[in-house]
């Protein structure tokens, strides 16, 4: 801590801060540009500059800029300096002389940072009177629009682009005032976090091009607090509707997951929530071959009860993409032994081993904050960037921060940038990965390609070295027992090891042998860390909540011991062969689907039931870390939809009980919802914290959607009815839609819609609401963790598995794809045009005995053919095939390649 | 690597073609004792090479140092001497070392040459590095030896074609010879260089802006602290030191700082001899070794006066980022303090001459085309600051200057002050034109003839 004194006014701040910092997490305003609490300061810009006087007796000081300069104790700065203030304005002068003053036309108009600092500076006069100097744009590719005339050159973009997130193909080109930020040719960004850069652009040089094909002005749009749903990680997403369609996803400041930053999988990926082909009214038919009949709400909910009433037994299939509460609500509906999570049954089995391995193994659960700090990595048979997006950029930081611990010895501060990146140079701290083929984290990582039987028993002698009574690895080859000792040294040479894996590869053997590790690990008392990574959205909530694998939902019904099914928001196609579920739903004589999309199991639906998507409602998720985090209702579908029938899975599935139990139509609300799983799942009690209730007040108000600028309200349905409606009134949730109701930022809140304080209309206004910038909310980041480790090692080594035997079969070893490898949004337009050409991956043994080599074609079976790419160090019998491409192709299933049609 | 095939010095092979910089001391005039920087060049020209280096006393510093084993009193010598850097700023060159971190722990790091001779009106290194390609060797290896360096690099300006050349040949024969590599003169001591020829910006010559160039990045200078010595060149302890006061290092170490010191004489408080130079309208441009603090006077008069009818308005001391100093300080001793005093600074210490038929306005929007035109892009007053000021300037020079404008360039030129930009190039840019705008602000004013904010026949659309 340190005593700093600004305007003559003494303050406590951070010592190891700079001025600039300091003074905005005190709440004082200084302008800047470069400077970003994610990346550090550089000093390019020159716009934070204030007046530091050397003493107490020193009454001339002399300007500095605030960003490069340290907060010690004692130190005396004016901001309000008159000379500081009119080189302030000088700054934005500069900056402003080739900026184009396009706003009206700019998608970055309202939310732009170069706006928020010109008014603040209060530059308002244009004094350059000569040619401004003009520029070509590129074609960026599907995501992000490029306009380099509104340049200012703050160099963030490619300080985030190349520096923070490892992306290689965008620089700066040229010099003096003809600074050029692209790509060396047009073509799209190749980073996965490429979005950012809309949001780390201080004005509309990068910009979101999803956004731009259906704009709206940050202030028209109508927010609230959301979770991700296209992956376990759980990121916060402010996603803006304007007129029942979603506009753009910005990332939602949260100081423990996502922090600044999203993957544009997450940004990107909304677009099939605004899909048309979407099912909005009750659908039923008698015979599959028949034209479906729309049918209203009433008529929908007695129809499945008259025909529920009449079947055996009904199964009900649940979903790790919909909410906890959706899922309880179904299962309430079937009863307990009636229930299957909807997850495959191998897959539900290392889910179960994650959760009890985050309980057992005697290692805690880092926050991606946190990854961030450990000094040494080991990842086991996960590829993070394509699997859980976002963590993969913690990984990277955490790598990265090799050279914090070298500035230490030169009293180089942490926010110095450029000068730890000298320092640095590629000192990183040890990252392992074990993962057959290149991953986006290779630049900062040593990887060890091995299969997935060898991936385990590498994690099995790690452990075994760590800790010798830890079982041994029988038969390791030389190469292997190296490795394993490298990586052992590793974490043990270091403060904070950590153990990531997870699930991609469906191995208990590898979570088993990362339990090992972590297990060893724990009796070196280091403060070690494991990480585990899921799938999708509330995988780890449905393995908390339990019921039965897929598998057995559909054996079940195929042997005839159902004869009725609800599906929640699943498309049983993606998860187990077409002919399994062919074979069960075959069986059932009454299908009820409940989704937002039309998938090939909704085709198959005597009944499909119209879902909210996770835009149209609230529930809660549980994500990679074991957090609870609740995403709320953006809009109310029917307001301007009068003819859609969405409504949540749970509301639905609620009415449906209530019908079957034969009471008088009960309305059920979010808390109620939320309140009856906490209670029904002593591992899911917590849930019910992890957001604010309906009842929640700020000063007696409700939290406002919409920003207090929000226009058309009264024209925004009269293409339907001059005649206004009341706004939708929300029974569910703390949030007004509308205008009214609190949307400030000095009472702190967890639950913030949008971020917006006076003078700050950029996402740069979340250092408003954050305790210091770069921090934690000041109402406490949202969520609550459900799994803690036990006390005590309560568990106990597994036993390493054998090398697999020599055969010719053929495995698939299904590779996640962040664009592509997901469900739902692989429906989105920009990502399916983001999704790169798939192929197989062979060794060259494989290729060799199979006579093919890169760029032949082969048939992979259900008709799909993909071209063979021989990577060198593959392993053997395995073929690489892209997750979500196959659907149905399990993990390690058989595959027999044949010669497909030539391209 | 190229090579001459023949025995021919490379010098002479095309000195009817190309500018040399010219040395106007005969070798009878120049001394070991008193000339140390060039008593061993010829009057033809050509270079001198390894045999005769050596026959001129060369290399014995190199000796006499690494027969010592002391590095840090090779520090302590250069410290004592007050070797002010030559390269413009004049910080000590004994200080710098003294700071370069050295230890058990920390890596050998790098000695580099800083040639990238770009400063307008100076051509100082450019004598050195193809005449005398041995003196510098042998002061890299003498600064390498101080701070613990393993590897030196001469990180020369692209266009020093032919000191290239030089270089590359002078390295090969030293090395061959056993003064470079691997244990040198049976030293233990390692230590090789290689020439790095820069791609032609002159930011390269700010010694931060010439690591992250050397390191293969932009030319952007970096943030100090941490310093070179402590951070430099690949992260690791590194010297960059100007290729004249390298090229002073020997002599300090043979013959010590008292007589270095005494070089000077009474003139001044600063040690040695000075390249010192006079170019512009002069009757004998030129270059000459003379005692640091020589007066301005003294050099026109070795420039043999004004040529011609022209007379002497202004003079820069040392380079086009320096001050404009008056007829009136031509008494002044030319140090490095006494510049200082006046708003000037020393700089390369090579003099240009402005006459008086020189329009001020048109020299100083040619200055600050130079100067915006070589901005890294780095930080805003500099990058849209200088091109701004190039505009007005032109302007005034069409006469189509408004009210205000001279107001906006000495805000302009205020606004690149010290600490308000990155490093010390805007500052550069922003010290002769200050100067010009107090001294010759008549010249300027003639520039004003339009009213403000009216539309202007001619659109200036002046791009660079």
């Amino acid at each position: 801590m340190a005593i700093i004194h600004v305007d003559g006014q003494a303050y406590e701040v951070n010592g190891a801060d700079n001025l600039l910092q300091a003074c905005l997490s005190l709440g004082l305003d200084i302008p800047y540009f470069c400077w970003h609490p994610a990346m550090g300061s550089v000093g390019a810009c020159r716009q934070c500059a204030v007046r530091q006087y050397k003493d107490a007796d020193d009454d001339q000081g002399m300007l500095v800029m605030s960003c490069m300069t340290p907060a010690k104790d004692q130190t005396r700065i004016d901001i309000e300096d008159e000379e500081a203030r009119t080189f302030r304005a000088s700054v934005v002068e500069w900056l402003m002389i080739n900026h184009p003053h396009d706003c009206p036309v700019c998608e970055e108009g309202g939310h732009c940072h170069l706006q928020d600092m010109t008014v603040m500076t209060g530059h308002d006069r244009r004094r350059y009177r000569f040619s401004k100097r003009t520029r070509r744009n590129q074609n960026l590719g599907p995501f992000i629009g490029h306009e380099m005339n509104r340049c200012i050159t703050c160099y963030r973009c490619v300080r985030f682009y190349n520096d923070y997130a490892g992306g290689t193909d965008l620089g700066a080109f040229g010099s003096k005032d003809n600074v050029y930020f692209g790509r060396y040719e047009e073509g799209t960004l190749e980073s996965p976090f490429a979005g950012n850069l809309t949001e780390v652009c201080p004005t509309g040089v990068f910009t979101d091009k999803s956004h731009a094909a259906h704009y709206t002005r940050k202030w028209d749009l109508q927010f609230a607090p959301s979770i991700c749903h296209q992956c376990a990680m759980g990121c916060n997403i402010s996603p803006g509707e304007r007129g029942g369609s979603l506009r753009r996803i910005e990332n939602r400041y949260h100081g423990d997951v996502n922090g600044y930053f999203l993957c544009d999988r997450g940004r990107f990926g909304y677009g099939y929530v605004n899909r048309s082909d979407r099912p909005k009214v009750p659908e039923w038919r008698a015979q599959l071959d028949q034209t479906p009949t729309h049918l209203e709400v009433d008529a929908a909910l007695d129809h499945i009860t008259d025909a529920l009433r009449h079947a055996r037994r009904v199964i009900g299939i649940g979903s790790p993409r919909a909410s906890l509460e959706s899922n309880h609500q179904l299962r309430e509906l079937v009863g307990d032994k009636h229930f299957s999570t909807g997850i495959e049954a191998q897959e539900q089995a290392c889910l179960e081993r994650m959760n009890h391995l985050q309980r057992t193994a005697g290692l805690p659960t880092p926050t991606p904050r946190e990854i961030e700090r450990h000094d040494a990595i080991l990842i086991l048979g996960e590829d993070p960037v394509q699997s859980a997006g976002r963590l993969g950029l913690n990984l990277r930081q955490a790598a990265l921060a090799r050279r914090e611990t070298m500035g230490e010895k030169l009293d180089v501060p942490t926010w110095d940038a450029e000068a730890l990146k000298t320092l640095g140079q590629d000192s990183y701290h040890p990252l392992h990965i074990a993962w057959p083929t290149t991953t986006e984290l290779d630049s900062v990582a040593i990887r060890h390609s091995l299969a997935p039987e060898e991936i385990a028993r590498l994690g099995f002698a790690v452990a075994h070295i760590i800790d010798p009574s830890a079982p041994a690895v029988d038969r390791l080859d030389t190469a292997t027992r190296e490795t394993a000792q490298q990586i052992a040294d590793d974490l043990m040479a270091a403060e904070r090891p950590l153990v990531v894996s997870g699930g991609t590869l469906t191995s208990e053997a590898i979570l088993e042998a990362a339990g090992n590790i972590a297990k060893a690990l724990s009796m070196h008392a280091k403060q070690a860390g494991l990480v585990l990574i899921r799938r999708e959205a509330n995988s780890t909530g449905l393995a908390l909540m339990g019921g039965q694998p897929l598998d057995w939902a559909l054996d079940e019904l195929a042997q005839g011991n159902a004869d009725a099914l609800v599906v929640l928001e699943n498309d049983l196609y993606q998860r187990l062969p077409a002919k399994q579920v062919d074979a069960a739903l075959a069986r059932a004589d009454i299908r009820i689907v409940l989704d937002h999309q039309r998938t090939p199991t909704t085709d198959k639906a005597s009944i499909l039931l119209p879902a909210a998507s996770f835009a149209e409602t609230s529930g809660t998720l549980v994500n990679l870390e074991g957090r609870a985090q609740r995403f709320f209702q953006v809009f109310e579908p029917a307001y301007l939809r009068p003819e859609a029938r969405l409504h949540a899975s749970w509301h639905w599935l609620h009415s449906l009980a209530v019908s079957l139990r034969g009471e008088p139509p009960k309305a059920i609300h979010l808390d109620q919802a939320t309140q009856a799983c906490a209670e029904a799942y002593s591992s899911l009690a917590g849930m019910a914290q992890a957001a604010p209730g309906a009842d929640h007040r700020i000063a007696g108000l409700p939290l406002a959607r919409e920003p207090h600028r929000y226009s058309g309200r009264t024209a925004m349905r009269a293409h339907l009815n001059v005649n206004e409606p009341r706004p939708p009134q929300d029974p569910d949730t703390p949030f007004a839609h509308s205008m009214e109701g609190y949307s400030g930022f000095d009472r702190p809140r967890q639950q913030v819609p949008f971020a917006w304080a006076p003078g700050w209309n950029s996402p740069q206004a979340w250092n408003k609401f954050t305790d210091e910038v770069g921090g934690h909310l000041r109402g406490g980041d949202p969520g609550v963790r459900l799994i803690q480790p036990a006390p005590g090692h309560q568990g106990h080594y597994h036993q390493p598995v054998q090398s697999a035997e020599g055969t010719n079969a053929l495995r698939a070893l299904i590779l996640p794809r962040l664009f592509g490898g997901e469900e739902t949004s692989s429906l989105a337009a920009p990502i399916q045009q983001r999704t790169e050409q798939p192929s197989v991956i062979l060794s060259a043994d494989d290729a060799q005995r199979l006579a093919l080599k890169t760029g032949d074609r082969v048939n992979i079976g259900e008709g799909t053919t993909l071209p063979v790419y021989v990577q060198p160090d593959w392993p053997t019998g395995w073929a690489g095939l892209p997750a979500g491409l196959v659907a149905g192709v399990l993990q390690g299933a058989t595959l027999t390649l044949s010669a497909g049609d030539k391209p | 690597m190229s090579q001459p095939t023949d025995n021919q010095p490379i010098a002479n092979q095309r000195s009817s073609v190309r500018y040399r910089s010219r040395l106007m001391q005969s070798e009878a005039e120049r001394h070991a004792d008193t000339h140390p920087l060039t008593w061993r060049l010829r009057d033809d020209g050509a270079v001198v090479w390894l045999d005769e280096h050596l026959h001129k006393n060369g290399y014995q510093s190199v000796r006499k140092a690494l027969d010592a084993g002391d590095p840090q009193a090779v520090i302590a010598t250069m410290k004592e001497a007050n070797v002010r850097g030559r390269g413009g700023a004049g910080f000590s060159a004994g200080l710098k070392w003294s700071l370069t971190l050295q230890g058990d722990d920390i890596p050998r790091g790098y000695l580099i040459c800083n040639a990238d001779e770009m400063e307008p009106g100076t051509f100082k290194d450019r004598l050195l590095l193809e005449q005398q390609p041995h003196l510098l060797i042998e002061g890299m290896i003498l600064g390498a030896y101080a701070n613990n360096a393993f590897y030196g690099y001469i990180f020369l300006r692209s266009e020093y074609v032919q000191a290239a050349q030089v270089l590359n040949r002078a390295i090969d024969e030293a090395r061959e010879a056993g003064w470079l590599g691997a244990n040198i003169n049976g030293s233990g001591f390692d230590f090789d260089i290689a020439v790095h020829t820069g791609a032609g910006r002159y930011i390269c010559g700010e010694e931060t802006a010439l690591l992250n160039a050397l390191e293969g990045g932009r030319a952007n200078p970096r943030s100090k602290p941490p310093f070179p010595g402590q951070s430099g060149a690949w992260g690791k302890p590194s010297v960059v030191n100007n290729v004249e006061t390298l090229c002073n290092v020997p002599g300090v170490v043979l013959n010590g700082a008292d007589w270095y010191q005494g070089l000077s004489g009474e003139r001044t408080d600063d040690g040695g001899t000075k390249l010192y130079g006079v170019s512009g309208p002069v009757e004998n441009p030129g270059l000459w070794e003379l005692p640091i603090g020589t007066t301005g006077a003294e050099l026109l008069d070795r420039a043999r006066g004004m040529r011609g009818n022209h007379q002497l308005k202004a003079w820069l001391p040392g380079g086009a980022s320096t001050g404009f100093l008056l007829p009136e300080h031509l008494a002044l001793p030319l140090d490095f303090d006494t510049v200082g005093k006046e708003g000037s600074r020393l700089g390369t210490g090579l003099m240009t001459v402005v006459p008086q038929a020189q329009s001020m306005v048109s020299l100083m929007r040619n200055m600050e085309e130079f100067f915006a035109r070589e901005s890294c892009g780095w930080c805003t007053p500099c990058r849209d600051g200088l091109p701004w000021s190039v505009k007005l300037l032109l302007a005034l020079e069409h006469g189509e200057g408004e009210p205000g404008d001279i107001e906006l360039l000495d805000k302009l030129a205020a606004d690149c002050g010290p600490s308000l930009t990155f490093c010390a190039h805007a500052p550069g840019a922003a010290m002769p034109l200050q100067a010009a705008l107090k001294h010759f602000r008549h010249e300027f004013e003639q520039g004003v003839k339009k009213p403000r904010g009216e539309m202007h026949s001619t659109t200036m659309t002046h791009e660079q």
